[in-house]
């Protein structure tokens, strides 16, 4: 009893909130990170107004938004900043602590079988420095000026000088900072997962037994431990460029017709750090999501994956060669050709991997015994948009093509389908697959049906027809298009995505509904309503401080055994042990010596 | 609930299976934390190295720069650093000494090696604020910043004539004119520096203090492991792991100053 001597069940304080139970904590990741994306999704409809109906006025803005929306349209400085706090929120908010915290929270010491995250305390601080951060990014957007407005790659000079913009002053300092304790609450979460991984298996949990969720958010943990700090360099310069006068990302600036004496430094230097952080942050996004989807496709094609070493192997694939394509995002910064080639490669590389895991989906699909429940038609959704969003990947990973679309709508369509959606799509199939063990009842399945159709119909219906707008040339984060003539005859396609916009933010209120009614009227989570063979559906379903009231279960098998030809039921769990004369699939491919199979 | 939950302590958290290093989940957690360190200090060191290889013509020379020494006079070029980064990697030695005496369960050897390397921090440190005081305060004539920014040094004490950062040495009326739309700068800081670039000031001290942190925050951390030591923690504990954690940090820290050393003085 020794871990619930010093304090009881009971005390609300630290079972609620200084909680160290890695399942709390992924309670908490959910609420929060959820919270924050409600925040970004509500910004992005009030921005989307704007451009849709630019111009017009829509008094509800001024009733909530006062100063930002006078007379009810949105101011443009604001608009800058709705943009600019959308993306940072749904990028590291929502989609890498959100989506990281909840589910490797949840899921790496259920799935391993162990009694909790190595350190209890670090992932309590990982918590709560995420809250923190939280805290101080909404707080940016009250300060005089409002929050950074220089979109949320934040490039100097517009962030590092502190007149540049209203939001450069006191709401960049704030990003700032919120961000710095973001860099640690990811960090002290990704050595937490690390080393749980490695260290905290149950008996007969071999790497390869582990189930392909775990593999992804192993490798992502190691992407957040490689990436951010160089984010944290990065921002830690610009700091003193804008509080002490160096100039490290500052050169022959003019302000107001004025010269300013910082001298010698590159913006460009910034871009490069920013971005060796920002491509590998995409697949900080993705990985986890492609996880999940392993996971919920398999138990619900009532078949194993297909090629399970084929995914690991493109897991460790897309991780390795994130870090060498942020160049891609940097083609008209006057790149010497040469190595614009160069990243051109490395990025077309990545087509590789990724086709390889759409391929292994497809094929696990195939002739499956489908189950169409929600997280199912989510993970289903995932495969599409990662196929329609990796297709315009390809597009702009060329050099040659990207500079005819750099820094417009087709930019913005293709990150938001094969990073945002995908992300979400993701997300939300974990949260449809795990709510009964995040909160031990079961989710209304028809509103589920309801929130994936209107959800899938409005994001392509937003996303899409961004390719046109792009394709036409307007150009991303410009406040109205309407001063442009040759624009004149895409204004429908606007006013059309921004009703898909809403309709899609409209969407989320079934899941909104259904998440917090089930929460406490649910009906009762059976003990394994997937019927699936992981750890995770063996520990009570109510929770329990260690997860598993007596011996941790010992593995005996991969996660993957569905429909084994000559088994009694369709999935065989990772507790049972081998029959005699049955097939180990985990060692399936690897000769071991002595050992005939 | 409270009833059946198992006991979570450290010893039964693990259940078996095999750990890919051998290692306790601290000792990885270390290395993962220095690997993620090590990329802060790269992206800092690369940022310097392309940096200065657009100015390669203005950039000071650290010979030029660094040649005090404490209670001697005259030019002595990276003397004081080449002893500071001696004590350092000393104290490297002495850390490992500590960790041994840990492995023999020789608290004694642990108190001692400990102290040594506390203290061998604390002369680095210290050294630093040093060097950074004689950098700040500059040489005794200063240098002459003209009036496009470029940093000109005087030929002699009679601030007559200068040398330009191309090599020609300007004197006469032509002189006494740039002279007179020029100012007199004194030692460096973060946007003026005597000795060149404003960036070399810039890079140096960000990169030297972000280590200097490191360093302090490492004195600081022993110190704590140091007095667990006295106490007899470990020795109860049964292991001396902890001094062999804080070990790491500090190899690392000596490790990521070789290389700003190398890449400010050397290079």
């Amino acid at each position: 009893m020794s871990a619930n001597a010093h304090h009881h069940d009971n005390d609300f304080l630290f079972k609620y909130i200084f909680s160290t139970d890695h399942k709390m904590i992924a309670k908490q990741f959910f609420l929060t990170g959820s919270i924050m994306g409600l925040v970004g999704m509500l910004m992005s409809t009030i921005f989307r107004l704007q451009l849709g109906y630019p111009g017009e006025s829509f008094p509800i803005l001024e009733a909530f938004m006062s100063n930002w929306a006078p007379d009810g349209v949105l101011s443009p400085d604001k608009y800058l900043a709705l943009v600019t706090i959308h993306g940072t929120i749904m990028v590291f908010f929502l989609l890498t602590a959100g989506l990281s915290g909840t589910f490797s929270n949840l899921l790496i010491p259920l799935q391993l079988g162990a009694r909790d995250m190595a350190s209890g305390f670090m992932n309590m601080l990982s918590y709560w420095f995420f809250f923190l951060s939280s805290c101080v990014m909404i707080a940016s957007l009250f300060v005089e000026g409002g929050p950074a407005s220089g979109g949320w790659t934040i490039y100097p000079p517009l962030s590092a000088l502190p007149e540049a913009i209203p939001g450069s002053g006191m709401g960049m300092t704030l990003w700032i900072i919120s961000m710095a304790l973001f860099i640690v609450s990811s960090l002290l979460g990704s050595l937490n997962y690390i080393v749980t991984v490695f260290n905290l298996r149950t008996k007969g949990m071999t790497m390869t037994r582990m189930p392909l969720t775990i593999w992804a958010f192993l490798i992502t943990a190691v992407l957040g431990v490689l990436s951010f700090p160089v984010l944290f360099s990065a921002v830690l310069l610009l700091f003193f460029d804008r509080s002490f006068g160096t100039s490290f990302y500052l050169s022959d600036i003019f302000i107001g017709g004025q010269a300013l004496e910082v001298e010698g430094g590159s913006p460009i230097l910034y871009e490069h750090l920013f971005w060796f952080l920002g491509h590998p942050e995409v697949y900080i996004i993705l990985l986890p999501a492609l996880g999940i989807t392993s996971e919920v496709v398999a138990t619900n094609s009532r078949k194993p994956i297909f090629g399970y070493r084929a995914m690991i192997g493109s897991i460790l694939a897309i991780a390795f060669i994130s870090f060498l394509v942020w160049g891609h995002h940097m083609f008209i910064t006057g790149m010497n050709p040469f190595l614009g080639a160069v990243f051109t490669f490395t990025t077309l590389l990545v087509a590789i991997p990724s086709a390889v895991k759409v391929f292994n989906y497809l094929t696990t699909l195939w002739k499956g015994n489908i189950r169409f429940t929600p997280a199912m038609l989510f993970a289903i959704g995932l495969v599409s948009t990662f196929i329609t969003g990796g297709l315009t990947g390809i597009i702009l990973g060329d050099s040659a093509l990207d500079i005819n679309v750099h820094d417009t709508y087709f930019v913005v369509g293709h990150f938001h389908i094969v990073m945002g959606l995908s992300g979400t799509f993701g997300m939300i199939s974990g949260i449809y697959h795990w709510f009964p063990k995040l909160f031990g009842k079961m989710l209304n399945k028809n509103l589920g049906y309801l929130h994936f159709w209107t959800t899938m119909v409005a994001s392509y219906g937003v996303f899409f027809p961004m390719h046109f707008l792009g394709l036409a040339g307007v150009p991303r984060r410009y406040y109205a298009n309407t001063e442009f003539p040759m624009f004149e005859n895409l204004y429908d396609l606007n006013e059309l995505v921004t009703v898909f916009a809403i309709i899609g933010a409209a969407a989320q209120l079934f899941f909104l509904y259904n998440v917090f009614y089930s929460i406490f009227f649910g009906p009762k989570a059976p003990q394994n309503p997937w019927r699936s063979t992981t750890l995770e559906w063996t520990t009570p379903v109510e929770h329990l401080h260690g997860n598993w009231p007596g011996e941790i279960p010992e593995v005996h098998r991969w996660a993957y055994d569905y429909s084994k030809p000559g088994a009694k039921e369709d999935f065989i769990p990772q507790t049972v042990p081998l029959a005699p004369g049955e097939i180990d699939e985990s060692k399936e491919g690897i000769p071991i010596p002595g050992e005939h199979h | 609930m409270a009833g059946i939950s198992p006991s979570v302590d450290k010893n039964n958290l693990w259940g078996g299976g095999f750990s890919p290093f051998n290692v306790s989940y601290g000792k990885i957690m270390m290395w993962f934390f220095l690997v993620s360190d090590a990329f802060t200090f790269s992206a800092l060191l690369i940022s310097y190295g392309f940096m200065r290889h657009r100015f390669e013509e203005l950039w000071p020379v650290a010979e030029e720069v660094f040649t005090h020494f404490p209670f001697l006079h005259g030019d002595h070029p990276l003397l004081y650093v080449a002893l500071m980064t001696f004590i350092l990697i000393m104290s490297s030695v002495t850390m490992v000494l500590a960790v041994e005496a840990g492995h023999r369960m020789n608290r004694n050897g642990v108190i001692l090696w400990m102290a040594l390397t506390i203290v061998g921090g604390l002369i680095f440190v210290g050294s630093q604020a040093w060097e950074w005081y004689h950098f700040i305060h500059g040489t005794e004539w200063g240098a002459l910043q003209l009036a496009d920014g470029t940093i000109a040094q005087w030929v002699d004490g009679a601030k007559n004539a200068f040398t330009l950062p191309n090599g020609t040495t300007m004197s006469g009326a032509e002189a006494a004119a740039m002279i007179q739309s020029g100012t007199e700068v004194y030692g460096a800081n973060l946007t003026v520096n005597e000795y060149g670039v404003p960036l070399f000031g810039d890079f140096f001290f960000f990169i030297t203090g972000f280590h200097g942190t490191h360093v302090f925050s490492g004195v600081v951390i022993n110190f704590i492991i140091f007095v667990n030591v006295l106490k007899g923690t470990y020795e109860k504990r049964g292991h001396y792991e902890m001094v062999e954690k804080v070990g790491l940090y500090w190899h690392f820290v000596d490790l990521v100053w070789v290389f700003v050393f190398t890449f400010f003085y050397l290079i």
